[in-house]
């Protein structure tokens, strides 16, 4: 490649970064504006300031803000947890075993996958007001799985197949009883993908909007994205524009502070699941 | 509950008892035992909602008046069909998702093409912040969005003061300029996942057949006519079908930026709106199962019409 060409693409790279980067700036730099700094037209804040952050940490907005992040987090673990936990029974056996129906379920999870989320919403809200999980976290976690169970089987099977099951056998002829030759030498080669997996579908969970605005009523369940689509204001005169920014910009950290430690990871992750599941 | 059934894995052979006949069909027995749960979890949190919904969508049924529930069967899907408020949401609906989808893929070909060749050092850099809107949740890049176009707290309306843009350009006023906004923040959330897949479908033609175009004197179009797009047909028709899907499904940024308001209400948000909103079971249900058997038909276009072999797509 001739110096022109690399400074052509290098820039294009650039390029790439500033439009990646521009609007998680932007709300960034809002974040830190006072509330007369909001609306100078400019897009730094004159002089920075804390207190967008002060006020939903533990200011007026705190008691919306704080269980809503306790909600998401613990939520949005479970619902991962759960999803790694069946997944990755379905993708040993879709992996490892020969069996009847195996296409079926990997139809099945794609099938749930571009299922409209809010066809869903309709029929949950009237049972879950029925059976008494409306507004609880277990009546998110359900619904999630719908989310974080297809991706978690796709991504798992293209793993898995990846690993060499003969192994597993070479152990057992050493002696090993079947239940430690899985755990001593398919446990460790499947845990890196054990994990991409689960970080994947923590983002799609902790994504979710349609759920976390129709399943919950109170601060009991209800998860961030919800609380600032429903955030109107500590006041009914002040528009909330810095408080918004401040608690998207600190639901955003744990996303972007993954991302950089594992973005190789999830990467191989997303595309290997997509396109070689 | 369905966990319970799940057992730690043992390999089929464990049971030194079975026939070599049996092999066979105790695999299969464990292979059910180890994927049932994670199916049958699959079945009841989508499979049944629907047919719920289904059923419900046959009742005249509100709850705030939940003793006059009655059967009225396909009425509710007459009144549907017949009002033009599930036809303009149709239309906005179509209108963001082919708009995004097309953008996005041309961008994401872009953006895909330079991951290629960009250097090296640039590399892991690119790759982490082409992440970062992919994992960003969709509320924050909606409000981001709307922020910098608002009149009050935004900055674009003073950037673009030299084309004649006034300061109190009220952007989200009408269903025009408010649609564009609302698939600019689209594009921006979705690209990268877009590039991705491309990322990977480039990545799967052969350099060989590369090296011998450009031997036989083929420009860098051409190669990229004939030799590279024909090549990763597959990964771009997934890539395509996924975004469609997705798109026809756009709610989060309709809801932040508009709430549905000035013409740019999508289909999901008149589901939402009727049910949980107006509590209007009945019809929102209708909806509801409008929207689903819309989703199977684009589908069921897209393996139809452009032939996409989702097997061979995936490599097998």
């Amino acid at each position: 490649m001739s110096i022109r060409e690399k400074v052509g693409w290098g820039i294009g790279g650039l390029l790439i970064v500033v439009y990646c980067l521009f609007p998680i700036a932007w709300i960034v730099s809002l974040s830190f504006k006072s509330s007369a700094d909001i609306s100078n037209g400019s897009f730094l804040p004159t002089v920075a300031t804390n207190e967008n952050y002060e006020t939903i940490l533990t200011g007026d907005a705190a008691e919306l803000f704080l269980p809503a992040l306790r909600n998401s987090f613990g939520i949005c673990l479970i619902a991962t947890a759960l999803a790694c936990l069946l997944a990755m029974f379905a993708a040993y056996a879709i992996a490892r075993l020969d069996f009847r129906g195996k296409k079926l379920i990997l139809s099945t999870a794609l099938a749930v996958a571009i299922f409209p989320v809010i066809s869903i919403v309709t029929p949950l809200f009237n049972l879950w007001r029925e059976i008494g999980l409306y507004d609880t976290w277990l009546g998110l976690i359900l619904p999630y799985l719908s989310l974080t169970l297809p991706i978690s089987i796709w991504t798992l099977s293209a793993f898995f197949r990846e690993i060499p099951w003969e192994m597993e056998q070479a152990a057992q002829v050493d002696g090993a009883t079947p239940w430690q030759a899985f755990r001593k030498v398919i446990v460790p080669l499947a845990a890196p993908g054990v994990f991409t997996t689960a970080i994947i579908a923590f983002f799609l969970a902790w994504n979710d909007f349609v759920y976390g605005i129709s399943l919950t009523s109170t601060s009991a369940s209800r998860p961030v994205p919800a609380a600032l689509g429903l955030f109107t204001g500590a006041s009914q005169f002040e528009s909330p524009t810095g408080p918004i920014a401040a608690a998207a910009v600190i639901v955003t950290i744990p996303v972007v502070v993954l991302v950089l430690i594992f973005q190789r990871r999830i990467v191989a992750g997303l595309t290997n699941g997509a396109v070689k599941g | 509950m369905t966990t319970t059934e799940a057992r730690p894995a043992a390999p089929a052979a464990a049971g030194g008892k079975h026939q070599a006949s049996d092999k066979s069909r105790s695999e299969a027995r464990l292979a059910w035992l180890l994927a049932g749960p994670a199916f049958a979890v699959m079945l009841l949190v989508t499979a049944y909602p629907i047919l719920q919904a289904f059923y419900e969508s046959l009742f005249d049924y509100r709850l705030t008046d939940p003793a006059n529930r009655s059967f009225t069967g396909l009425s509710n899907y007459g009144v549907i069909l017949t009002d033009p408020v599930w036809w303009d949401a149709f239309g906005v609906t179509v209108l963001i998702t082919v708009v995004t989808v097309a953008v996005e893929l041309v961008l994401g070909f872009a953006l895909a093409l330079v991951m290629v060749q960009a250097l090296k050092a640039l590399r892991p850099i690119l790759r982490a912040a082409i992440l970062i809107p992919y994992a960003v949740i969709t509320v924050v890049s909606a409000f981001a969005w709307q922020f910098a176009f608002a009149p009050d707290s935004g900055f674009v309306n003073s950037w673009f003061s030299f084309v004649g843009l006034a300061p109190d350009t009220d952007w989200f006023g009408s269903p025009g300029s408010a649609i564009f906004v609302i698939c600019l923040a689209e594009i921006w959330k979705t690209t990268p996942f877009i590039s991705l897949l491309l990322l990977a479908g480039l990545a799967q033609v052969p350099e060989v057949l590369q090296e011998a175009a450009k031997v036989d004197g083929a420009t860098w179009w051409q190669r990229m006519r004939k030799v590279t797009i024909p090549n990763m047909k597959a990964a771009i028709m997934v890539a395509l079908l996924f975004r469609t899907l997705d798109a026809f499904r756009v709610f989060d940024s309709v809801y932040v930026m508009t709430a549905g308001a000035n013409g740019t209400e999508v289909l999901s948000f008149l589901a939402y709106r009727q049910t949980i909103a107006r509590l209007e079971i009945g019809l929102g249900s209708a909806v509801s199962v409008l929207l689903f058997i819309s989703v199977v038909l684009i589908c069921g276009l897209f393996i139809k019409g452009f032939k996409v072999d989702l097997s061979q797509a995936r490599g097998e």
